[in-house]
């Protein structure tokens, strides 16, 4: 039976690397300008990742078939090095990868979250509460008027809670259902929650962000490819979780300053 | 040599039926009691997870049963979005406090960890049997969430804030739910404090004449690392759990910032800090999940011996890897929070310990690998578990390469990888230790042994099966699918569908496989073959003790220690081994002081 079970192993290393290897599911197309760096990082864990897994289930299997069941007659032998061996090769070879790939990580983690955007990136701010996203663009005069929380009110459509009375720089704020956004433009994004914790996360933009009740956090990026993507809640936030999501549209800039202008004729 | 005897009788034995089998003082009973608990809550947690199998596959079916169960949350026998969350919540949080914490550590280690260092029971009796009934007492609040009030609580079993503190507007099960939720994990807190100051006391203090630290076996060394875990990792759950208690009942803020709105009115709580309950909380989390696998390291280590007929290439380097594990767990938290909103810089600064404490972990799969190398491996029930053990550890901790990176992170937060990698890493794998040590054990626990050619079923059942669930997380989640979602309802999703589907037959196959291990359990506890003192020709003081051991261990005679734990592939007057007890004299490699 220890034959069996290396031979069992083997076949379970070798079918679960099949899909990997086939790329037969993987992340959709990246549509964004960062997005590589974190795709090549991906590739390369998955290449040492791939090959620790099988070495490491392969030698487990190999070892039992060899010497399951021997006889009280058989020596027993023990593997020239020791521990010592052993020791020295995880050191080496596990620190040598976690070394580079946690060094060669950084870039793309500091691109995404450690330069600031650029000072002409667009800003759109979205909000996230049980169970929509809604979106927020400062209109003409590029500011954003403050949101005020008693005056959110879903029923009359009143998502931000604005005072266009009081608030100047509320008045020609547009708020939409949808994300539009030019293709290759920066776009600097505010996240606000309104409610409990919930998170934005577009594949193929390669973003992922949790929104924090109590602290706007934001987010830069530039999409590069025209297209409608989803944009997912990845924060457990309720019941109506599973549901909740918006669209991100990246269009031509024409067509965005079209849907601009259909937007805030319905402000 | 060190040289620390147990002298006073710890406590008398018991007479009546109630001292004898309920409230008992002996660790012995009380960590079957442990087993017991763990085992009705298995049952429960894995009946959950079909439930949400066949929900995620079929999101119409109706499922015998859950009307009763709830008719608000299963409507003719199909789950609402809420319902199928607050199961989810129920099977994971069951899962990690009431199985994987409960059979590895309380349940083994209070059986054997006195046995194992020659004493005739822990230093604190009474502390160790209010341990179980507190742990009881906070397996009863939980469940009883199912039954009270609007169920239990939806929020997962990582309950982030503020969604665990607003109250019941913010859904189902979120007043009084998580209040229960909240009391129930206080109480097991409490419940394993109180054990880890018994297991500590115990291996440092109670070791027999000759059981120096270094001839401690590896299961020992991994139960007093656990319980130093435990008491670090629960003292800083338990307050948590009460802030969110306060928050709820007592108009405090601790998790609930200012200027919230909920359903249109603006939630009356503010200062607060979401971002705290998740450093407390993972602060606490990483480190269990260390506690849920390092016993089964210990566990399979010693069986893997038994099994082997030779000692370890180190058991030194294996203890400090233990170590470094244990200590590690506690730089790495953050990791589950690289995307939080936490400042990305010390996403960096977690990060690194994350990819660090590979190392430890490779060189322990790496010895018990190169350890095969020219031993006798026995293959049965508990070496199968324990080389399944191996495979499964190697498995889910290679997806731990992914998620330890920030950047790749972005792509695989919250998706089916995240849940593939700690169900193989920790679920299968904990739960592999505790069947390797549960057919192991058996036989001196019973004085019976249980049915080789069911545990074999079991085994080829549930390795295969584990791999067929699990394995298709991994690939589920690079595409994208998000997780703790109910049903899949969008463009993107549902293509992925029929791989749900296949998923959940293969749960419910492996599930089954687990009720031939019930059987066996029952069956063998009652009828199987007698049991000799030392069935597996094992060499630590467990096996030098009547089956089963008497109220006291070693019927009054305390044992001298002579050898190390694993003196296997000797030459002495009763075969290849000499056990630890034997003032035999025999010629070995090596020997501890």
């Amino acid at each position: 039976m220890g034959k069996f079970f290396a031979i069992t192993i083997v076949v379970i290393a070798i079918a679960s690397a099949i899909p990997i290897v086939m790329h037969t599911w993987e992340a959709p197309a990246d549509i964004s300008t960062h997005g590589h760096l974190i795709d090549e990082q991906m590739s390369e864990t998955m290449a040492e990742a791939g090959i620790s897994f099988l070495a490491a289930q392969l030698l487990l299997a190999f070892f039992v078939w060899q010497f399951s069941n021997r006889g009280v007659e058989t020596k027993l032998k023990s593997f020239p090095g020791g521990a010592k061996a052993l020791v020295i090769a995880a050191l080496l070879v596990v620190g040598v990868e976690v070394l580079a790939l946690g060094v060669f990580g950084v870039k793309a983690w500091a691109d995404v979250y450690l330069t600031p955007p650029s000072a002409n990136a667009m800003p759109i701010q979205v909000q996230a509460g049980q169970f929509a996203f809604y979106f927020r663009y400062p209109g003409p005069d590029g500011k954003f008027g403050p949101i005020h929380p008693e005056r959110i009110n879903e029923g009359s459509q009143e998502f931000f809670g604005l005072d266009k009375e009081h608030d100047v720089d509320s008045r020609d704020d547009i708020v939409t259902a949808e994300m539009a956004v030019p293709v290759n433009k920066e776009v600097h994004l505010l996240m606000h929650a309104k409610d409990v914790g919930h998170s934005f996360f577009v594949r193929e933009l390669r973003v992922q962000q949790d929104f924090v009740p109590g602290l706007d956090v934001s987010l830069h990026f530039t999409a590069t490819k025209i297209g409608r993507y989803e944009i997912v809640c990845t924060q457990l936030c309720g019941l109506g979780h599973y549901n909740m999501k918006a669209y991100l549209d990246v269009l031509s800039q024409d067509d965005f300053n079209e849907w601009m202008k259909k937007e805030a004729a319905m402000q | 040599m060190h040289d620390t005897s147990a002298h006073a009788v710890q406590h008398h034995a018991p007479t009546s039926f109630i001292r004898k089998h309920v409230f008992s003082l002996d660790h012995k009973v009380i960590g079957k009691q442990y087993y017991a608990l763990a085992l009705a809550a298995a049952l429960i947690g894995m009946v959950l997870s079909w439930i949400m199998r066949i929900h995620l596959g079929w999101a119409n079916a109706a499922i015998p049963g859950l009307h009763a169960l709830s008719p608000n949350g299963a409507p003719g026998g199909v789950l609402t979005p809420e319902y199928y969350l607050q199961l989810m919540t129920m099977h994971g949080t069951i899962m990690v406090f009431f199985v994987l914490t409960t059979a590895p550590f309380a349940a083994f280690g209070n059986y054997f960890l006195p046995i194992q260092v020659g004493a005739e029971d822990m230093p604190f009796p009474r502390f160790n049997m209010m341990s179980f009934w507190v742990t009881f007492t906070a397996f009863l609040v939980l469940v009883a969430s199912f039954f009270l009030g609007d169920g239990p609580t939806l929020g997962g079993w990582t309950q982030y804030a503020p969604l665990n503190a607003i109250g019941s507007a913010s859904g189902p099960g979120q007043g009084l739910g998580v209040v229960l939720w909240m009391i129930s994990i206080a109480l097991f807190c409490i419940g394993q404090l109180l054990g880890s100051l018994n297991f500590i006391s115990t291996t440092l203090d109670l070791r027999v004449k000759g059981m120096s630290l270094m001839r401690l076996p590896l299961s020992a060394w991994a139960w007093f690392i656990t319980s130093c875990m435990g008491l670090t990792a629960f003292s800083v759950l338990m307050p948590a759990c009460i802030l969110v208690i306060l928050d709820h009942v007592a108009g405090t803020s601790f998790f609930v910032a200012s200027g919230l709105v909920l359903n249109d009115q603006v939630i009356p709580h503010s200062g607060g800090s979401t971002l705290l309950w998740q450093h407390l909380f993972w602060f606490f989390g990483h480190p269990e999940v260390y506690i849920a696998i390092v016993p089964g390291i210990g566990i399979v280590s010693h069986i893997l011996l038994a099994n082997m007929r030779k000692p370890m290439l180190s058991q030194r380097v294996l203890i400090y890897c233990m170590g470094a594990l244990a200590v590690l767990s506690y730089m790495v938290y953050g990791h589950h929070m690289f995307v939080s909103g936490m400042n990305p810089v010390s996403a960096l600064a977690f990060s690194f310990p994350t990819l660090v404490i590979t190392i430890p972990a490779t060189i322990t799969v790496l010895i018990w690998v190169f350890s095969l190398y020219g031993s006798r491996l026995r293959i049965n029930s508990a070496s199968l578990f324990a080389l399944g053990f191996i495979s499964m550890f190697v498995s889910g901790g290679v997806s731990g390469f992914f998620l330890a990176q920030p950047s790749i992170d972005i792509m695989l937060h919250a998706t089916y990888f995240v849940v593939g990698h700690f169900h193989m890493v920790m679920g299968v794998a904990a739960m592999f230790g505790i069947f390797a040590g549960t057919y192991f054990w058996f036989p001196k626990m019973s004085g019976r042994m249980m049915n080789e050619t069911l545990g074999k079923v079991h085994f080829w059942l549930s390795f295969v099966g584990t791999y067929c669930i699990f394995m298709p997380f991994h690939y589920l989640g690079l595409v994208g699918n998000i997780r703790r979602y109910s049903t899949f309802v969008d463009d993107f999703l549902q293509p992925l569908i029929p791989v749900h589907r296949l998923i959940t037959v293969a749960a419910l196959i492996t599930g089954a496989a687990q009720l031939v291990f019930v059987y066996n359990l029952i069956h063998s506890r009652f009828r199987g073959k007698p049991a000799s003192d030392n069935p597996w020709e094992a060499t630590s003081l467990e096996w030098s003790t009547a089956t089963p051991p008497p109220w006291d261990n070693f019927g009054g005679k305390h044992p001298v220690v002579y050898h190390d734990p694993y003196q296997y592939g000797v030459q002495s007057s009763v075969g290849d081994y000499v056990m630890q007890a034997s003032p035999e004299q025999v010629k070995t490699d090596h020997e501890e002081k």
